[in-house]
């Protein structure tokens, strides 16, 4: 990868070691995504990019390494990890929209309680998020009267309407049903052409090798390979990275790659 | 001699039917009516009843009941996010005085918060104020525990989502998880407003002014003045005018909520239904 120089850093990973009891899931990562950049982390279940995603936010405690995201370490134990993570957009797999506010509360609880911001001005950052993910009047429904796709774009504009620095996505689109991961992936094609930094863990091929700036191969708790889709998905050098995107690109028939 | 499935299904039922005929018939026919009649029924017993029964004593009844539901809920709110704390020396605490107080008979409770406390402080203490507080710490010992475990029933997900915004610990779970446990145990909750209301009729060992009686006083006053059972059967009716309503009412939340189950140490003995 060539080194950005006028680019700033937006999150920095460094020896990024997590296990939990005696599984060792992340051996010694390091990351960098700069400003503006699209990072898609891809690998096998089990490989540690979902813990890695985690481990940038802090969800869960990295056992060694550091973590930077805009100049703070968030692995300082004395950093206030609340005013770092509000600026931190994170998307789950599951989409964990809060089951008891309707769609515009959910847009505006954090703003309000986190930033301070008051209602009209949270209503009104929350409503033209909603139109940015194409919802625009459904801010009276509640979570479970929407599709899983729309949940899910509710879940970014939940995300967006912080201002975040990075969004964080965490296999979005695995959860959905298969019609409806075009409309979230649009949205999340959308972001990266506004100039969005994102850090993607996905399955979805297409969309890294179309969207991404960087892909990142991992397996075993390590990063295998890196370096722009092309290189990575179009002419992986790695045997585990041939492996992986064979049985991925061509699941019917993996033995004729 | 072999029976067909549908024959002998005949047959039993017939069997059944038969003997509640008879049972009615055997009644009809050797009870003394007139005296069953004035012994429950006596009209005029029950009209002189009301409207005191109802607004003193059916009033009291909800009164008593609503402060003790309300001081117990602040109580056991306490104690669930005490059981739930990172400091041992608090959890040990919680567990400590629910156990101690789960295993009372609320009786005793109120009989040492009712004449106990005002004995040993020299301190006179109200009524009302006297039962709540005594209502209130026989309740708040179960609904504790079904506290605690309605916040555990909320998702992780909740949690990580509210944290990932930048919300503290507190914050989350003052806005985000304990408005959606209470969601999940308004059945069980309900089922120990039910409980307490029938609780309350304890009350009636503290001893009472007229105006501070509640239902089970009131009847039983009005029992030793009519000589007739007739005001014991008026005080069990207002009791399910309060119940039944709220029985009704849980089991109506528990399929809204999708029945969904808690498990809690006493979910069976708070009549939680799977």
């Amino acid at each position: 990868m060539t080194e950005p120089t006028d680019n700033e850093v937006v999150v920095e990973v460094t020896g990024l070691s997590k296990s939990f009891g005696d599984l060792e899931v992340l051996r010694g990562i390091d990351l960098r995504v700069t400003r503006g950049e699209v990072v898609c982390v891809i690998g096998p279940s089990g490989s540690g990019k979902s813990t890695l995603l985690r481990c940038v936010n802090l969800l869960e405690e990295p056992n060694g390494g550091t973590v930077v995201v805009n100049g703070i370490e968030l692995t300082d134990p004395d950093v206030d990890i609340d005013t770092a993570r509000a600026k931190i957009g994170m998307v789950f797999q599951s989409f964990n929209l809060f089951a008891h506010l309707n769609v515009l509360n959910n847009l505006t609880v954090a703003q309000r309680k986190v930033l301070k911001r008051s209602q009209a001005e949270a209503e009104e950052k929350a409503l033209a998020n909603l139109d940015r993910v194409g919802l625009t009047g459904r801010e009276n429904s509640l979570p479970n009267q929407l599709s899983g796709g729309q949940q899910q774009r509710v879940a970014i504009a939940r995300a967006l309407s912080m201002d975040p620095d990075v969004m964080l996505f965490d296999e979005p689109t695995s959860a959905l049903d298969p019609e409806l991961v075009g409309d979230v992936l649009g949205v999340m094609r959308k972001l990266a052409d506004d100039g969005m930094t994102m850090l993607v863990v996905t399955h979805e091929m297409q969309f890294a090798r179309e969207v991404a700036d960087k892909v990142l191969f991992m397996d075993g708790g390590y990063v295998v390979e890196q370096g722009p889709p092309a290189q990575v998905i179009g002419d992986p050098q790695e045997e585990r990275t041939k492996t992986f995107l064979s049985r991925v690109l061509n699941p019917v028939h993996p033995e004729a790659n | 001699m072999a029976m067909s499935k549908r024959k002998r299904a005949k047959v039993v039922r017939l069997v059944q039917y038969g003997i509640l005929v008879a049972l009615i018939l055997v009644l009809a026919f050797t009870a003394n009516w007139g005296k069953i009649r004035s012994t429950f029924f006596d009209l005029e017993v029950a009209k002189g009843m009301f409207p005191e029964v109802i607004t003193v004593g059916l009033f009291n009844t909800v009164i008593y009941t609503a402060l003790g539901f309300g001081f117990g809920l602040a109580i056991a709110l306490v104690l669930a996010l005490m059981r739930l704390s990172t400091v041992r020396v608090y959890r040990w605490i919680s567990g400590l005085y629910i156990e101690f107080f789960r295993g009372l008979p609320a009786l005793l409770v109120i009989l040492a918060v009712g004449t106990g406390v005002p004995l040993a402080f020299g301190t006179f203490l109200d009524k009302y104020v006297a039962l709540m507080i005594a209502l209130g710490i026989v309740a708040s010992a179960y609904m504790a525990e079904t506290l605690r475990a309605g916040i555990q029933a909320v998702p992780r997900g909740q949690v990580e989502a509210a944290r990932s915004l930048g919300m503290s610990p507190g914050r989350t779970m003052v806005t985000i998880v304990i408005p959606q446990a209470f969601k999940i145990i308004l059945p069980p909750l309900t089922n120990e407003l039910i409980l307490l209301t029938k609780d309350s009729s304890l009350a009636l060992f503290l001893g009472a002014s007229v105006t501070e009686y509640e239902l089970t006083q009131f009847g039983r006053v009005a029992l030793n003045e009519s000589r007739s059972l007739t005001p014991v059967l008026v005080a069990g009716l207002c009791y399910l005018i309060i119940t039944i309503p709220l029985s009704y009412l849980s089991r109506y939340l528990e399929r809204r909520t999708g029945g969904k189950k808690i498990s809690t140490p006493e979910s069976t003995g708070l009549g939680v239904s799977s």
